[in-house]
């Protein structure tokens, strides 16, 4: 569904990622794992085009991503939930979902979409009315998932969807990700808290220093011992 | 003594609704200039000068081109709009990530461009339409309906503009990327073009500000010193980019404009008003309705 090949990327002069290639395939849910400044959220902003790759190929079911226009990505089906979640904190619920549904496409299927999220989350609907920026951390995840899946996306992009949560939420959060899975989505997901991630997903990339060091399925990774040292405590 | 407290009290009502319907004009005014500021993050230091134009529009239409008004009117709304969506397209968009001193003295020069541009062009002159509106007397009280005409059709443009904002999705967009500009495309929003959209409506509410003040006040080249200065401290009193705040602010010195009037000459209502905002910004630096961020 997504290749990436050989992506170099950055921010001016400094380059973060370094020759990055990675697959995501109809149906899988894939993480990326990897520490801190590594190069994960990069990653993500070069798919969605928040960022334009200084080399490299990205296509998205055969369409050449870097040469779509950034606001017409979504079109293509990429959904991007952005780290810290990134809603409108003086909307109310029901109009960061909204905007969700922005473009031509998915504005036809508004009043579908908007009873799909508020089934996933009843929480959305009882708060529909509220500023986001006053909910708690993980309601905020919650709307910014159901934002992100208001455009009806075939691959949706989740950066640290745990991050900044209690321990009981995250558990929450990536009972949502298995959820939303089950229901057929394609998933890449970034995460630091590896030994949970590698729960959900089917595969994984271990991204160090803006490279690509090592990939596998989850349990591959999970009994590697360089993962299990560095990050797994064990 | 009993007939003059009467008289008094029909003339301080009086005074209490001219402020009120002048209050209608000004927070339209003062709408157009905090869209712009709130959305965009830019000041159109010529946002009257738009209007002045506007007021320019509506002398030849009705007086060269003998349209009624209510056919002009319309036709000036929509060529400020285009003036308004040009001078974000020619001016602002270029300078959209320049420090704020250069879009001030960016949009300050159009001030003048546009000044002279009118006095090379339409003459130092004062126009008028030629209308003149008949008084309704209430009572003892009279009130002219040029202003209570100008106070329906901004209320009327006021709550088009909120309606616009809240329930569209281009209005809800226009809302959301005053609050985060970067992750508008993950939304499909293209910015340019909201950016472009928000600039036509800010200039769409000053030709229509344009089509009320011209039944109240002779055009000029300079008539923008009028209103232009007021509408910048209205809407810093209000909390600038804050639509609630200005909506307030604008009565607020619209009433100390029309009540000073009434205990001395119009020029003193003026006087306490500005007075009153210098000291308001020593008590409440950010405005009424500071946004706390």
């Amino acid at each position: 569904m997504l290749e990436l090949r050989s992506i170099d990327a950055g921010y001016g002069s400094f380059q973060v990622l370094f020759d990055v290639s990675l697959d995501v395939k109809a149906g899988e849910a894939v993480g990326v794992i990897g520490p801190n400044g590594a190069g994960k959220t990069t990653l993500m902003r070069v798919i969605s085009g928040l960022i334009r790759p200084i080399r490299g190929a990205i296509a998205m079911q055969g369409t050449d991503v870097v040469a779509t226009p950034a606001h017409r990505i979504v079109s293509l089906g990429i959904a991007h939930v952005p780290e810290n979640r990134r809603l409108f904190p003086r909307l109310t619920v029901a109009d960061n979902l909204k905007m969700g549904a922005y473009m031509p496409g998915a504005r036809a299927h508004y009043a579908e979409r908007l009873e799909f999220v508020f089934e996933l989350f009843p929480r959305m609907k009882e708060r529909r009315h509220q500023m986001a920026g006053t909910m708690s951390g993980g309601e905020q995840q919650m709307c910014a998932i159901g934002r992100a899946l208001m455009s009806n996306p075939k691959l949706l992009l989740l950066d640290e969807p745990s991050a900044g949560l209690a321990p009981v939420v995250v558990q929450q959060v990536f009972e949502l990700v298995r959820r939303i899975r089950s229901s057929g989505l394609t998933v890449l997901i970034v995460e630091q808290n590896v030994q949970q991630v590698l729960r959900v997903v089917d595969r994984a990339y271990l991204l160090e220093a803006g490279s690509i060091r090592a990939a596998g399925t989850a349990a591959e990774l999970a009994a590697s011992d360089t993962i299990k040292q560095a990050y797994l405590g064990v | 003594m009993q007939s003059f407290l009467n008289i008094f009290d029909i003339y301080l009502l009086e005074a209490v609704i001219n402020g009120i319907l002048l209050g209608g004009v000004l927070a339209l005014l003062a709408l157009g200039l905090n869209l712009i500021f709130g959305v965009i993050d830019v000041t159109w230091i010529c946002y009257a000068e738009l209007v002045m134009i506007g007021m320019y529009g509506m002398y030849y239409l009705v007086q060269v081109f003998h349209l009624p008004y209510w056919a002009a009117a319309p036709l000036v709304i929509l060529l400020v709009a285009l003036l308004g969506a040009a001078l974000h397209f020619l001016v602002i968009a270029p300078l959209l990530t320049a420090p704020p001193i250069n879009q001030l003295l960016a949009t300050g020069g159009v001030l003048f461009i546009l000044q002279s541009f009118a006095t090379v062009a339409f003459g130092i002159d004062f126009r008028n339409l030629g209308i003149r509106l008949p008084v309704l007397a209430l009572g003892e009280m009279n009130f002219s309906y040029a202003r209570l005409l100008s106070f329906g059709a901004a209320l009327v443009g006021m709550v088009g503009v909120y309606l616009f904002l809240t329930r569209t999705f281009t209005g809800t967009a226009i809302r959301a990327i005053a609050q985060d500009r970067q992750i508008m495309p993950l939304m499909g929003v293209d910015p340019k073009r909201i950016y472009l959209v928000t600039s036509a409506i800010g200039g769409g509410l000053a030709g229509l500000a344009a089509c009320l003040l011209v039944l109240q006040y002779d055009v000029h080249p300079f008539v923008g010193l009028s209103f232009g200065p007021i509408t910048f401290l209205i809407c810093v009193l209000g909390g600038l980019g804050n639509f609630i705040g200005g909506f307030i602010a604008a009565f607020v010195f619209a009433e100390i404009i029309s009540l000073g009037g009434l205990f001395s000459d119009l020029e003193w209502g003026y006087v306490l008003a500005f007075a009153f905002f210098i000291i308001m910004m020593f008590i409440r630096p950010a405005g009424l309705l500071a946004r706390r961020s």
